[in-house]
């Protein structure tokens, strides 16, 4: 299940036109939640406060979807449609303080749950910095950075020996940066997760079962989605279904000492995916064994071969391995809710803000380049909406890039 | 020699200075300014030029306030020229350069006409205290000036040291002594006193410049003045010369840089980076075989001219020969070498919104020794520090302007909040409410609100008024007439014909559309003047983006009005981190809009220090 929550004076109106009528303040019903075109998103129990008498001392709709992502990302793109946007971290705390609705004892322990909500979001950051996206903020902001800094250069410098007409050069950075905002909001990191999967490794000595295994999850699941040959001999990967999210299990069947040059690169490559996985599952016939993959805190470690000896699971017979899917399940999760779904619903949406931005900006300097500080006007919205994403990009760092690219100063 | 005491004395008799003293007596306080030399009042040290892009903002920003430099520029410039001209009106920065003589002598006239202000000459030597509180100095000759507020300007004289190649000695300005003993009891009263370094070109002689071989550049034909109550300029008109540095010149100073205060060595002090040395411009950009210098005439009659773009800290003999190096120049006399000058400084995050001095009692500090440079962000600060002298002095509540109503409001509230690590410039790329805060407009967003601090005469009270009946009899208009879109485009106005009505003042917002376009279709607007027509322009091609804005400014005045009362201790707070402990320490922020603006804050850090008030309230209550 998914909560989600609207606070402000435009709550109600706003929640009204997704659920229809919006229940009575302190009752729950049931509602069906239809989108712009009329299509029915979710079944929602839908709840309401008036202010003072809410958690943020403002009018409050919540809603109580199912906790499926494709709901939670439709319900957040139809309230953003409507008028609401998403929450920054810890505003409703902020606001529910401003409005003086915490007790003394809930401030108290604000401290410490604040310290751990910034650590958290900090952790995520980093994992997001860590990843795909880390790159993607870099160059991101790069482009910004010289764009805006060939602007504010025709106007700030103007009297000086910078070249009059700077306005190319600075759409060549606008296009650049629009062109990767595009690709951004095409496919998201997380979007691309769920689109392709989770990487589940399935690692340990040879013959402890992990072929037997895969095959029967191959075969026994209905929702299996395809099965591909490795791209090199050594991986196998089976794509299926475990309990919504999409998994691709990989066989690193070849996990051995080998001598052969061929067969040695291989699996260096198959180790160093099997490393580089989402999770991996170490099938062992000996809880002392220990392999040259290193073992992560949430990984998963199961005795084999439950058919013949005294183990957990067995790819013959099936024992074992509706618990072990079920663990899968568990981790994984855990990481789609930190990867959370409103974070990312707040990067795309700023993602999508800052396009419209930049278009603007675009379409302003290529009319008449003359209108430079409306042009400047559009990139800085567009700098401001992406400060969770590629940081804070202040006029220091703007004046710092014209010093270091024009001989500036009479 | 005794004197009597003051309400405010203003210490410093430069740009700070001056407009501090002159907005003490205009509050209604009694005003001392002591300055070195009677004779320096007003005097421009480095270039003769006032405004430019974003220094022009606040130069039209003072006069709105009915403040000095505007009139003063106004009197005695020599080469108007409008910034951006061709630019949006938000970017247009007037400038002009101004005769060195006639620009000190219209400060002395306008502080002379000034009742309640009187001008002392001597030499501050050091602060009366008693305990935390500044009750007046005594001067070097045993004097002693009492006054219930303080405003020191020192601009670069507190321990300036002058440096000319490996020469150097102390001084405050060439010809001038330093300050030390003054420098020495502010080390002891603040802490996080740096040093900071500026540098000047040589002089040169007029008649010994070829100006056959230099290009010129003309004062603009229909110039912008400063000043809202100046219609034209007062003196004649004249035109710069340009020259380039070329690749000989360049060979000279490369060759020459073991013998520059700044590359030999001898200077480590941090200078402006938009104010290089021609020393650095040949290191730094290698790549540029040639340096652009405007040759400034120093006033009609002088017979100096300031070659801007080629000041320099290298021995006189080096300066001599790469000055004749460049076209133009093959024979050029130094009337007097360039120098770079290191000075004392007082990081601003000490200071308040009021420029006040947060940890001693009756001191204001305003210019450059708050790591500024510029006369016309030195003036800025000496308006608002002058005026909340007067008030602290005489029991009125302080003032202070806010990033949203002016560049000196930026200006001020960037220096208390960031502090600085260069000599802090004004651009208009500072001001994130640039297209509201315009030259244009800095009367309609600051006059009324000097009118209610009782500080403009009656002849600028007079013309503002007309000024703004005239503009919403125009908004009136503009508003009243409408056409369909036949109707309009039947008058060569391409417009989508969705047969909507459109009112002038929409049509108005569209950047290809001039007023007389609309003359046609609505004969009504012929009555509205010439003066209007610009301002309603200008008005309606921002309206829509100033209407957006709407919300940030918004935002800002609810996070301004969450006060952080004085008994917040920041380190009592849990899960703040040690750096933005000790940054919040140090600038000690009125407000949660202020904290939000400290580098590094973060917003959960903002509801800690929130719940953090809460907490204290309640526990107070």
């Amino acid at each position: 299940m998914a909560v989600i929550r609207v606070s402000g004076p435009g709550a109600f109106g706003i929640c009204a036109k997704l659920c229809g009528t919006v229940p009575d303040p302190g009752q729950h019903k049931l509602r069906t939640l239809r989108g712009c075109e009329n299509q029915t998103i979710d079944q929602a129990l839908v709840l309401s406060f008036t202010a003072p008498s809410s958690f943020t001392g403002e009018d409050v709709v919540e809603f109580q979807t199912h906790g499926a992502r494709a709901v939670i990302d439709a319900v957040l793109r139809e309230l953003t449609y409507l008028g609401a946007r998403p929450a920054e971290a810890g505003e409703f705390t902020r606001r529910a303080l401003e409005n003086d609705k915490l007790s003394l004892g809930e401030v108290e322990g604000l401290a410490d749950l604040l310290a751990a909500e910034t650590k958290a979001q900090l952790d995520q950051a980093h994992k997001v910095l860590a990843g795909q996206l880390h790159e993607l903020a870099e160059a991101l902001r790069a482009r910004l950075l010289r764009g805006l800094a060939h602007l504010e250069a025709m106007i700030d410098f103007a009297d000086e020996e910078v070249p009059e007409d700077l306005s190319r050069e600075a759409l060549g950075e606008l296009d650049e940066a629009l062109s990767m905002i595009a690709t951004e909001i095409s496919g998201s990191v997380v979007a691309e997760r769920l689109r392709d999967g989770f990487e589940v490794a399935i690692v340990g000595p040879p013959n402890a079962g992990k072929s037997t295994l895969l095959n029967y999850l191959a075969g026994r699941d209905a929702a299996l989605v395809s099965e591909v040959a490795g791209t090199t001999r050594d991986v196998v990967e089976v794509r299926m279904d475990v309990r919504g999210l999409p998994v691709t299990f990989l066989d690193t069947a070849g996990l051995r000492q080998s001598d052969d040059v061929v067969e040695r690169m291989g699996i260096d490559r198959a180790m160093s995916r099997a490393a580089a996985a989402d999770l991996r599952v170490f099938l062992l016939l000996d809880s002392a064994w220990t392999g040259s993959i290193p073992r992560k805190t949430q990984d998963v470690v199961v005795l084999g071969k439950a058919d013949t000896q005294n183990g957990d699971v067995s790819g013959v017979t099936g024992k074992g391995v509706d618990v072990l899917l079920e663990r899968i399940h568990e981790v994984l999760s855990e990481k789609v809710a930190l990867i959370g779904s409103a974070t990312h619903f707040r990067h795309r949406e700023a993602l999508v803000q800052a396009e419209r931005a930049l278009d603007e900006a675009r379409a302003v300097l290529s009319e008449d380049a003359h209108r430079v500080e409306v042009a400047a006007y559009y990139v800085r919205m567009a700098v401001s909406v992406l400060e969770g994403l590629v940081g804070r990009l202040d006029v220091e760092a703007v004046l710092g890039e014209i010093f270091s690219s024009f001989c500036i100063g009479k | 020699m005794k004197h009597q005491d003051a309400d405010v004395l203003v210490i410093g008799g430069g740009h700070a200075g001056c407009e501090a003293a002159y907005a003490a007596a205009r509050a209604g306080a009694k005003t001392l300014l002591l300055t070195l030399k009677l004779s320096d009042i007003g005097v421009m040290s480095c270039n003769p030029a006032i405004g430019g892009l974003g220094k022009g903002h606040l130069v039209r920003e003072i006069d709105a306030m009915g403040g000095l430099m505007g009139l003063a520029a106004d009197h005695s410039g020599i080469q108007f020229r409008l910034l951006n001209r061709r630019k949006g009106p938000a970017v247009r920065g007037p400038r002009t350069q101004s005769d060195r003589v006639l620009y000190r002598r219209a400060v002395a006239e306008i502080l002379a006409s000034q009742g309640n202000l009187r001008v002392v000459e001597g030499e501050a030597a050091a602060f009366s205290r008693e305990g935390d509180e500044i009750r007046g100095v005594r001067l070097a000759n045993g004097a002693e000036i009492n006054a219930s507020a303080v405003v020191l300007t020192t601009g670069t004289f507190l321990r300036g040291t002058i440096h000319i190649g490996m020469q150097s000695h102390a001084g405050g300005r060439i010809g001038d002594p330093a300050s030390h003993m003054l420098a020495d009891q502010l080390r002891e009263m603040v802490s996080g006193i740096g040093r900071l370094k500026t540098g000047t070109p040589p002089r040169l002689r007029k008649d010994s410049i070829d100006w056959n071989k230099t290009e010129l550049q003309q004062a603009d034909t229909n110039p912008a003045m400063f000043s809202y109550l100046s219609d034209r300029p007062c003196v004649e008109q004249i035109a710069c010369g340009i020259t380039h540095t070329n690749e000989k010149t360049h060979e000279i100073i490369g060759n020459n840089l073991a013998r520059s205060a700044m590359y030999g060595g001898k200077i480590q002090s941090v200078g402006p980076r938009y104010c290089p040395s021609i020393e650095d411009k040949v290191t730094r950009f290698q790549d540029k075989a040639s340096h652009q210098i405007f040759l400034e005439p120093e006033g009609l009659t002088s017979d100096l001219v300031y070659p801007n773009g080629i000041s320099t800290s290298l021995p006189t003999d080096v300066q001599v020969s790469y000055v004749r190096s460049i076209a133009g120049l093959e024979n050029a006399v130094i009337a007097q070498p360039g120098y770079a000058i290191e000075y004392d400084f007082v990081d601003p995050q000490v200071l308040d919104h009021g420029l006040r001095l947060k940890d001693v009692r009756g001191l204001f500090l305003a210019g450059q020794i708050n790591g500024t440079t510029g006369y016309e962000e030195a003036a800025a600060q000496g308006l608002i520090a002058g005026l909340n002298a007067a008030f602290a002095a005489t029991g009125r509540q302080a003032i202070s302007l806010a990033r949203n109503e002016a560049y000196i409001g930026v200006l001020i509230d960037d220096l208390i909040t960031r502090g600085v690590s260069e000599p802090y410039r004004m651009f208009t790329s500072r001001a994130e409410f640039r297209l509201s805060l315009r030259a244009d407009n800095a009367d309609q967003r600051l006059t009324p609100k000097a009118q209610e601090l009782g500080l403009i005469t009656e002849e600028r009270r007079a013309k503002f008024s007309a000024k703004m009946a005239l503009l919403e009899q125009g908004h009136a208009l503009l508003r009243s007439s409408d056409a369909t879109p036949s109707e309009i485009a039947a008058h060569g106005i391409d417009i989508n014909q969705d047969g909507r009505r459109r009112t002038a003042e929409a049509l108005l917002s569209f950047p290809n559309i001039v007023f007389e376009k609309l003359e046609p279709i609505w004969p009504a607007l012929q009555v509205i003047d010439p003066g209007t027509r610009d301002q309603l322009t200008i008005e309606a091609l921002y309206a829509h983006y100033i209407w957006r804005q709407q919300k940030d400014v918004e935002s800002l005045q609810k996070d301004e009005r969450l006060v952080i009362p004085d008994w917040v201790i920041y380190s009592e707070i849990g899960g703040l981190s040690a750096e933005l402990t000790i940054k919040l320490e140090r600038v000690r922020p009125p407000s949660i809009g202020h904290a939000a603006r400290i580098d590094g804050m973060t917003p959960a850090a903002l509801t800690l220090i929130l719940a953090h008030l809460r907490r204290g309230t309640r526990e107070s209550a």
